[in-house]
């Protein structure tokens, strides 16, 4: 795959050192190219982007608030529609593409996300899943992982972390009967690229989730962003697939898993972790994947 | 040409986004708004007005879509009522902080607890520094009148903000009434069409919209909203008059009505169904060769402070009517803002009507006598069980 060499994600924003948002944005704009609109949800990527007068966005971006990115692009989009109907505007295929961080998207978020999706909206959405809520100071969310450390699920004496495991979020949004889902990572660019170009190209819903290693909330140093989610996906914690009408394929199978020690070894939040624990991690997702055929 | 239909609050709410050529509603059921929408989605579905009807699954999302949808250009309409309103609060700050001319029609309706689905205003009351331009109509055809003029007035460059249209629910929503509705031509005429100069989404001229509001510049675009509230007391008045005159309809001044305040000593201050009400015992009382005066104030926000003043200016006993209820502090919004205003006068605050419970033509003629020996500051709950 040729990478296009237009910029639509600016460099200059306030993103920490190392951070996956930034890639996420960088790549998705890349991939769709200059005919978007995106609209954001609150969280990391809307702050560190946009303190005003300064933005990132070469393409038009809005944000309202935490929880409604789909209910805003699911506006946008019908806008569009009913404008090109009645007076001849936006006559060239628009992509609508909505951000949302793993709190405003599978959290608070997930009604808003539901109903745009159930709709049938002629929109993309993408979670950028850093598995907590890193722009309040790393909380917990649906999406934190199981056994992670997070500040509202801290490891103590009694408790090892995030006690629940992971919200199946491209699982639920495959439910809603929607043309495309799709799974993917920072680390493998062009598999999320061409997810994105393929999103846009579907008439209907799409939703990707991709995951986001995040420096601060999960603590590494920041050159190893890329390598941290390389191994989320060597060791099988985050499977890449799509589900196209349907139809389930995985788009990287690793010619053999890596331990998932190697991957959380990596990581604060996963510090307090003893061999038992990580055995008992290890086992979850062994099961996991021989669900997907990994 | 014209025609005069009997129809409802909620259906004239219809009729007027329909004449008006919205281009995308948002909105989600719930009593007694819904009609209102029922409506609309029938009108789109016979093909009688071409715009996007998004189904949304929550009043949360339907000002969210709202908003998108303003900000992309187009002309935008939902409705709600109630608790609704109340899910929608987060982004109706948002709606007026990002100048979008979004325009709503509210169903008046109490709120929970005890959940109740009958009339009092302290939904929107409640909403009232969401910088929201605020209608309190009278009847079914102001309804339809007022949702034209909204549009024009939002829009308006000096203005750019959204517009609630407020009917008291049932006693509007449900009730049928003739109502003149305008030919398409002359209303298309009276409305036009929205083309934002300000701000919208488009691929071709890229701009950022809601970014974050750092200490340095937050300010400044409260008081824009602010200012802008002042230019619209100017721009509904010029609207009105112009509306006035093209359909031969008026509400006062645009911002308040006088009702037999000429010679009145004793002034109600009322806003919504009631004073239909209000003005049927003014006119009983007047053949018996007694003067009361009635001041409707229609547009709640901004709020015509310098206009009720004036109007407020020879009458010596004052009664304010409030639908609502401020906690805390026993006194209603419409007294509170009012009192802020008059200062040397009696002004005397009743809570009336409170989710549902009727004003009765003897409510008010017991308030009127009440007022002459009551003293300035009392609050009194008409109707209120011992």
């Amino acid at each position: 795959m040729q990478f296009p060499r237009e910029e639509y994600f600016a460099p200059g924003h306030r993103g920490c050192a190392g951070c996956g948002a930034a890639i996420v944005a960088r790549l998705v704009l890349k991939a769709a190219g200059k005919d978007t609109i995106c609209t954001n949800a609150t969280g990391c990527l809307e702050v560190m982007t946009t303190p005003y007068p300064e933005t990132a966005w070469r393409v038009p971006w809005i944000h309202t608030a935490f929880e409604n990115s789909a209910a805003v692009a699911s506006g946008v989009e019908s806008a569009i529609k009913a404008l090109r109907r009645k007076r001849g505007k936006f006559n060239k295929k628009i992509n609508v593409i909505a951000f949302g961080g793993d709190g405003g998207t599978a959290d608070i978020g997930f009604q808003a996300l539901s109903g745009a999706m159930e709709r049938g909206h002629d929109i993309v959405y993408i979670m950028y899943d850093n598995e907590a809520y890193m722009n309040t100071g790393v909380q917990r969310s649906g999406s934190t992982p199981l056994m992670a450390a997070t500040t509202t699920s801290p490891a103590g004496s009694k408790i090892r972390g995030e006690d629940r495991p992971k919200k199946d979020m491209p699982l639920i949004m495959a439910a809603h009967g929607i043309p495309y889902v799709a799974t993917a990572c920072i680390s493998y660019p062009e598999d999320f690229m061409n997810k994105v170009k393929k999103a846009c190209e579907i008439e209907g819903p799409a939703y990707i989730q991709v995951l986001q290693p995040c420096t601060t909330g999960w603590g590494y140093p920041a050159e190893k962003t890329i390598e941290i989610g390389r191994l989320a996906v060597e060791t099988g914690i985050w499977p890449l697939y799509e589900i196209e009408n349907g139809e389930f394929r995985l788009t990287y199978k690793p010619a053999k898993r890596k331990p998932i020690k190697e991957y959380i070894r990596m990581q604060k939040r996963y510090r307090h972790l003893t061999d038992e624990d990580i055995e008992r991690l290890q086992k979850y997702i062994d099961e996991r994947c021989r669900e997907l055929g990994l | 040409m014209c025609k005069v239909k009997v129809i409802t609050g909620t259906s004239a709410a219809a009729e007027a986004a329909k004449l008006a050529d919205v281009d995308v509603i948002a909105a989600y059921p719930i009593t007694p708004q819904t009609t209102c929408v029922e409506k609309l989605a029938e009108f789109v579905a016979n093909g009688e007005l071409d715009a996007e009807f998004i189904k949304v699954e929550s009043e949360h999302s339907a000002m969210s879509a709202c908003i998108g949808a303003s900000a992309t250009g187009a002309r935008t309409f939902t409705a709600t009522a109630s608790q609704g309103l109340a899910l929608m609060h987060e982004m109706l700050f948002i709606a007026a902080g990002m100048r979008l001319p979004i325009v709503m029609m509210n169903a008046n309706r109490a709120l929970s607890a005890p959940i109740n689905i009958w009339n009092d205003q302290q939904d929107s009351i409640s909403q009232r520094d969401t910088g929201w331009i605020q209608f309190y109509v009278e009847d079914n055809q102001e309804t339809l009148d007022t949702i034209l003029q909204a549009y024009r007035i939002g829009e308006h460059e000096d203005v750019l903000l959204p517009v609630m249209v407020n009917l008291d629910g049932f006693i509007l929503t449900h009730t049928v009434e003739p109502v003149t509705i305008p030919s398409e031509e002359n209303a298309k005429a009276f409305v036009g069409v929205y083309e934002p100069k300000h701000a919208y989404l488009d691929p071709d001229r890229p701009i950022t919209q809601g970014c974050v509001g750092v200490p340095e510049c937050y300010m400044e675009t409260r008081y824009a909203v602010e200012k802008a509230m002042e230019n619209a007391k100017k721009v509904i008045k010029e609207i009105h008059d112009e509306f006035a005159e093209k359909f031969k309809r008026s509400y006062g001044n645009g911002l308040i009505e006088e009702y037999n305040m000429e010679n009145a000593d004793t002034v109600i201050v009322a806003m919504g169904s009631v004073c239909g009400t209000i003005k049927e015992v003014i006119d009983r009382l007047k053949e018996k060769g007694k003067e009361v005066g009635l001041l409707r104030v229609r547009c709640y926000r901004p709020f015509p402070a310098e206009d009720i003043a004036k109007a407020l200016k020879d009458a010596e006993n004052i009664a304010v009517l409030d639908k609502n209820i401020s906690l805390g502090i026993n006194k209603g919004a419409l007294y509170l803002d009012l009192a802020s205003t008059v200062r040397d006068k009696k002004v005397v605050n009743y809570i009336v009507g409170l989710g549902g419970r009727d004003i009765r033509i003897e409510d008010i003629e017991k308030i009127i006598s009440h007022v002459e020996v009551a003293k300035d500051g009392e609050t009194a709950w008409i109707g209120l069980k011992e």
